[in-house]
């Protein structure tokens, strides 16, 4: 008997629950049954081994603050929603059918609110007020408005060009800050941005289908380059691909980050700008990074309690197809491929993997590249570590499943990493430029584009 | 010692991080995959060396505070479920795989180690470890000895049990043990076998040497589906009656289609009343005619259909859908109750009736998913457990099916052990003697009652002085029954 054990007397807490909307629903906690075979899925509890950072045990923290055992001042409750990562492998898994994203994303925006609205007497912290303040520019701001997006990444791009990085990397400037690990983030930016004005690109030889590009706002910056390429390759597969206006941030960033509202805000403002680009004539929306494709097929649970806009996010979902996804389906266009003789290992990006359960047809479009030998790395769907502002969030386990990653796909002897996912293609290229590897991290469509164009970037030869 | 003394002396043994204390964390420590009954830990301490777990395990002895052994807690009978609290002992990280001898057929491991990753690495070898229970993607070794799982092909190539060749044992005392050499034979008392099984009430289990087996070179998988759930019994027992040894038997009932058909696209016609697993294994050539006499025995018995799993994929699939079928059941109902009971095998047609009589009775779904091979049932009684009426229903349902399964010759538990959800069902099947010489060989390891306390015995049982009346009972003429009899009830109560 543990009668020795005389356990300190736990401070008196006030128990705050969940409360107002957005509160995760009981009925989808409770579809969780504790079987714990989601446990060795879960990128935290491989890291930790602990119960307690394991899909079965958040939903266990989640159901006590649900049920008023435990406060929503919690540390162990608000440290464990914040160090999710939100790669959804748990769900992917669950055979309960467990719609763990939905619950997590609805706690992150109860402990979100109730920081917005604390008094700093009571027992939930207040957000700091510098925290308040970059929350408030970039979700309120920054990812609202593309066109001051483009200007920041525009600055973003001055500052990698103009030396003052090299400036600012040699003089040490950034670790005295503390953030050389962010400013390694810092993606290379394309030379042009990707600007939605409803231009239309032809199909090649015969129309099969006439699809839109959401090109999004990193993606449109950063990776513009794979933008072009995911254009020519569905010109090359018969698509007349049209990129309508006035759209914007899939509000990806929002909804992980629990500001819920700004997610529904930006929902609402790409349902309009399709609708007006033409939503009835299109074959598909097209959208070439996983998180955006998970953020875009879930609009229609985001707007649920919105009967106004519920049947016109339904409708807008049933036409949102992955990239690869689509390809695969419409049947690729094998006829025009030219070898590229290339290693390369697959990375899978949790929201295509996970969220979308694409996993086939990436692996089905590299493997139809004549001359590429695709080797499957170990652990291929554990998450990177990347997931969105995880790495400043959570730099230690950012950055241990990080090193987990590369190691496993350099253990391949792979000479080109595919992804399909902007953090992930940051998170690879940050770890291999930590291990001083030149190891060239590609998109699939960008691969397939060089194997219809017959050229080899530079990066490849 | 005071709580905050026992924590900070553990922090000296395991380190900052390989500890947990704060209480909204022990929380989640508070059961296993059986929900039925929780209890908190004191403390949690994740232990990466054997020298750690002997650290532990000596303060918990001097300090008389019990210690819970624990793997993934996917155990179904609240087995780590630490009942008188204490410091629950995980071994997560202890996870390493230490030697592989494919020469000797055998590798040597860390507890922690999960058992799908062990036959994932040994697969690229070309070997596998046979013991597969449905949780393999997520249980551990640890646990897989300690209860002595079973799997779909156990039936074929034995229990957990079968797999072990020795186990490093941290006693109660904190000293170490091998109970065998890593070779098949071993002189002198099987004392590996104290360990197996025990659920971690005899031993912490610190490293083991296991049988590791080459891959099969060549598999099939079929699906036979039946009307009706009997049919499908009925084809087990004359599959086995006609000398077959086919690697897996599985049945799932027409509840368990439902809810795995959808999500792992089975594509099983709704009306199926019940599907039959047929894997068979060994040499390519042959094996398709060993597979036709099978199917063709299911096929006298009434088998509408018969499908095979062509490709290796559909092979994963299909038994994606078995091996997910518990967890699939909260699909069903919020809550289930899962019978783990065994019956001699000609027993099971009978017994699938009684299933489905009790199941009007209490009128509640019964959903059926089982290791046909081995006559070990699992009945999975389907509730809500907020309805104190449909619990004291469940409650009995399950009652029920234990005496039954009793009377037809069987036993309480097939490979879940006893845990908490048992305990009180062991009285069924032994008598006082019966359990007063299990209570001895407990005392011989554990003779202060702290290792995985509360479980197994009969709640109300306390092991240690349930073995010293029996010692007593040596000198009275008539034994442990006349004490009985002359006290009107157990002394040790
Ligand atoms: C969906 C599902 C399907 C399942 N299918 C099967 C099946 O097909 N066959 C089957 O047999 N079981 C099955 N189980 C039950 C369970 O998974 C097994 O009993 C498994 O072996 C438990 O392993 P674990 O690591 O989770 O152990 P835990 O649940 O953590 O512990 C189980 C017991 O082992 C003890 N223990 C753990 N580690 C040690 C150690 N190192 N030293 C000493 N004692 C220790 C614990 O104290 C406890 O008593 C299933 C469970 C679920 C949830
Ligand atoms: S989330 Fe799903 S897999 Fe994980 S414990 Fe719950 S029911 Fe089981
Ligand atoms: S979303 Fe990912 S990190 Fe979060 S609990 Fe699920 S598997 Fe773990």
């Amino acid at each position: 008997m543990s009668t020795a054990l005389a356990p300190a007397p736990a401070p008196p807490r006030t128990l705050v629950g969940f409360s107002g909307k957005d509160s995760p629903e009981p009925a989808l906690i409770n579809t969780c049954v504790h079987c714990g075979l989601c446990l060795s899925s879960c990128p935290t509890y491989r890291e930790t081994g602990l119960e307690m950072s394991s899909p079965r045990g958040r939903i266990y923290l989640m159901k006590a603050v649900s049920e008023g055992r435990m406060s929503l001042a919690s540390e162990v409750f608000q440290g464990q929603m914040s160090e999710c990562l939100n790669c959804r492998a748990c769900e992917a898994v669950c055979p309960s059918g467990v719609q763990y994203g939905a619950i997590v994303e609805a706690s992150r925006a109860q402990i979100q609110t109730a920081r917005e609205h604390a008094s700093g007497t009571g027992p939930i912290r207040p957000q700091g007020a510098s925290v308040g303040l970059i929350r408030a520019f970039v979700f309120g701001r920054l990812f609202k408005s593309m066109a001051m997006f483009r200007g920041f990444s525009w600055l973003m791009k001055m500052y990698q060009v103009t030396g003052v990085q090299w400036l600012a990397r040699n003089l040490g400037i950034l670790k005295l800050m503390g953030t050389s690990e962010m400013e390694l983030m810092l993606p290379r930016f394309s030379s042009t941005f990707t600007v939605p004005k409803g231009q239309v690109y032809p199909a090649e030889g015969t129309k099969r289908q006439r699809v839109a590009l959401m090109p999004g706002c990193i993606m449109s910056t950063a990776f513009a380059h794979v933008h072009e390429a995911t254009i020519r390759v569905l010109q090359k597969n018969g698509c007349e691909v049209v990129l309508p206006p006035n759209q914007g941030c899939c509000g990806a960033l929002h909804t992980h980050g629990g500001d819920l509202d700004g997610g529904r805000e930006l929902a609402r403002t790409n349902i309009v700008a399709l609708e007006q680009g033409g939503l009835d004539e299109l074959d598909a929306i097209i959208i070439n990074a996983a998180g955006c494709g998970s953020t875009l097929k879930e609009y229609g649970h985001l707007l649920h309690e919105d009967p106004a806009w519920h049947d016109r996010a339904g409708k807008f979902v049933a036409k949102v197809k992955d990239v690869h996804e689509f390809l695969a389906q419409i049947g690729l266009n094998t006829a025009d491929l030219k070898p590229l003789p290339v290693k390369v290992t697959y990375q899978e990006p949790c929201h295509l993997a996970h969220a979308q359960r694409i996993t086939a047809q990436p692996r089905q479009l590299l493997n139809a590249i004549p001359g590429l030998k695709l080797v499957e790395m170990a652990e291929s769907s554990l998450c990177c570590g990347s997931a969105g502002v995880y790495n400043i969030t959570q730099p230690e386990l950012a950055s241990s499943l990080g090193a987990r990653k590369i190691e496993n796909a350099l253990a391949t002897g792979a000479e080109v990493i595919a992804t399909a996912n902007p953090g992930c293609a940051l998170q690879l290229a940050v770890e291999l430029k930590k291990k001083g590897r030149d190891v060239p991290v590609r998109y699939i469509v960008e691969l397939l584009d060089e194997s219809y164009r017959g050229v080899r970037s530079k990066s490849l030869a | 010692m005071t709580h905050l003394e026992l924590v900070s002396e553990l922090r000296h043994i395991v380190g900052e991080r390989g500890l947990v204390s704060d209480p909204d964390a022990l929380m989640t420590y508070n059961a296993d995959g059986c929900v039925m009954d929780t209890h908190d830990p004191d403390v949690v301490v994740l232990p990466t060396t054997t020298e750690q777990v002997v650290a532990v395990v000596k303060l918990a002895a001097r300090e008389h505070v019990p210690v819970i052994a624990r793997g993934a807690g996917t155990g179904l009978s609240g087995g780590a479920t630490p009942m008188r609290g204490g410091i629950v002992l995980v071994t997560s990280r202890m996870d390493k795989i230490l030697e592989i001898d494919t020469r000797n057929n055998r590798c040597r491991v860390q507890p922690g180690v999960i058992n799908f990753e062990l036959t994932a690495f040994l697969k690229s070898r070309g070997y596998h470890f046979a013991a597969d229970p449905s949780s393999q993607k997520a249980c551990t070794i640890g646990g897989n000895i300690a209860n002595n799982s079973g799997g779909p092909h156990c039936i074929k190539y034995g229990v957990t049990g079968s797999h072990v060749l020795g186990v490093q044992m941290v006693l109660a005392d904190g000293s170490i043990f091998w109970s065998g050499e890593g070779i098949v034979e071993q002189p002198g008392y099987d004392l590996t076998g104290v360990t197996v099984g025990a659920e971690g009430t005899t031993c912490v289990i610190t490293e083991c040497w296991l049988k590791i087996l080459p891959v099969p070179e060549a598999t099939r998988v079929v699906m036979a589906v039946f009307n009706d759930i009997r049919p499908a019994a009925e084809t087990v027992s004359a599959v086995i009656a006609g000398g077959f040894l086919p690697a897996a038997l599985e049945v799932m009932d027409t509840l368990a289609l439902k809810a795995v058909n959808d999500a792992y696209q089975m594509g099983i016609p709704p009306g199926a009343g019940a599907a039959l697993i047929i894997e068979v294994d060994g040499v390519d050539d042959g094996l398709d005619d060993l597979l036709a006499e099978i199917v063709q025995i299911a096929k006298d018995k009434g088998a509408i259909e018969v499908r095979p799993a062509k490709t290796p994929q559909e092979q994963v699939n299909v038994w994606a859908a078995r091996k997910n079928a518990f967890g699939a059941m909260g699909r069903l109902a919020p809550t289930y109750h899962l019978v783990d009971t065994v019956v001699p095998r000609t027993k099971l047609p009978a017994i699938m009736d009684d299933v489905k009589r009790i199941s009007k009775e209490v009128n509640l779904p019964i959903a059926n998913v089982f290791h046909a091979g081995d006559g070990n049932l699992h009945p999975i009684v389907l509730f809500d457990s907020t309805d104190p009426d449909q619990n004291a229903r469940a409650h009995k349902a399950v009652e029920e099916i234990m005496r039954l399964s009793i009377g037809y010759g069987g036993v309480i538990s097939g490979e879940h052990g006893v845990g908490i959800e048992k305990q009180e069902f062991m009285s069924y099947m032994f008598n006082d003697d019966d359990l007063g010489a299990m209570a001895a060989l407990h005392e011989a390891f554990d003779p202060e009652d702290l290792l995985n306390p509360g479980k197994i015995f009969p709640r109300k049982v306390n092991p240690n002085e349930l073995a010293a009346t029996r010692r007593q009972a040596s000198t009275v003429p008539g034994g442990l029954a006349a004490i009985v009899a002359k006290h009107g009830e157990k002394v040790w109560i």
